[in-house]
């Protein structure tokens, strides 16, 4: 008899094995080279606009997103995903690519009912989390300065 | 300057790394470890620890989403400063806004540019 079980462990020898070296290897390349690119943004709004090394973080982080909605439109960025695995999904490029490609996914149920209602389907996880998270941390910090 | 893209290339492959290692060995989903990520960057930031890697890897930290997590904090904890309990909500989105912003203009602007592939 098939059941939830069994069937698990029956299929198990069908699923392909990830090859757990290999897809470390090609997300640490394309994770790092990701960083890399974004290094050198840093150290070009330093040089050029006069930043400080904070200050060059947030249109750091902007050119990032917009090379990253510019790759997805053109489908190029889903290839990368496919290589790298989280290589491409960690960085804050993945989270651009999220946004993009689920807005452009709903683009044929209309603007608002599809581009609009669908953008944050899948990076919506991150706000979400985040900042409950920063709220709970933050609180239990400002509490911490107060009384301690 | 090539010893800061040398530790931005580390630090940032090796956070990919562990990203990866949820993905294969834990059979996470990428929004499960990419929530994680950035839950793990606001607490880190909780006890200082992601400036200091932020100091030592540069784009290396920033670039990855844990600094999603650290940016929100970071803006939330500045307002605290200033206006005790409310500032931490004044706060919270006060660094993360380019990023956010960013994310949704583009978004936008490429869904009705390109058209829909597959």
């Amino acid at each position: 008899m098939i059941t939830k079980d069994n069937y698990a462990k029956d299929i198990k020898k069908y699923q392909p094995k990830p090859n757990l070296v290999k897809n470390c290897i090609k997300a640490f390349l394309v994770g790092g080279l990701i960083c890399v690119i974004g290094q050198g943004l840093t150290i070009f709004y330093m040089e050029v606009f006069d930043f400080t090394e904070k200050q060059a973080t947030n249109p750091t982080i902007s050119t990032l997103i917009l090379i990253a909605a510019l790759l997805t439109g053109f489908g190029i960025y889903d290839k990368i995903g496919q290589f790298a695995g989280a290589g491409s999904a960690v960085p804050v490029t993945g989270f651009a690519n999220s946004v993009a490609s689920a807005a452009l996914e709903h683009k044929s149920e209309g603007l608002v009912l599809g581009v609009a209602t669908n953008m944050f389907k899948l990076a919506g996880s991150v706000i979400v989390f985040g900042t409950v998270s920063a709220y709970i941390v933050g609180l239990i910090r400002y509490l911490v300065e107060q009384f301690l | 300057m090539f010893m800061d893209f040398f530790w931005a290339f580390v630090v940032g492959g090796l956070i990919c790394v562990v990203g990866q290692i949820l993905l294969d060995v834990f059979k996470l989903t990428p929004a499960h470890v990419v929530s994680s990520f950035v839950v793990a960057g606001a607490v880190l930031d909780g006890f200082n620890l992601y400036d200091k890697l932020i100091e030592f890897a540069g784009a290396g930290a920033t670039v990855p989403i844990t600094s999603f997590g650290h940016s929100l904090l970071h803006g939330a904890m500045a307002q605290a400063e200033e206006h005790g309990f409310i500032g931490v909500s004044i706060g919270i989105f006060q660094l993360t806004s380019a990023g956010i912003a960013s994310a949704i203009l583009f978004g936008f602007i490429v869904a009705i540019i390109f058209k829909p592939k597959g």
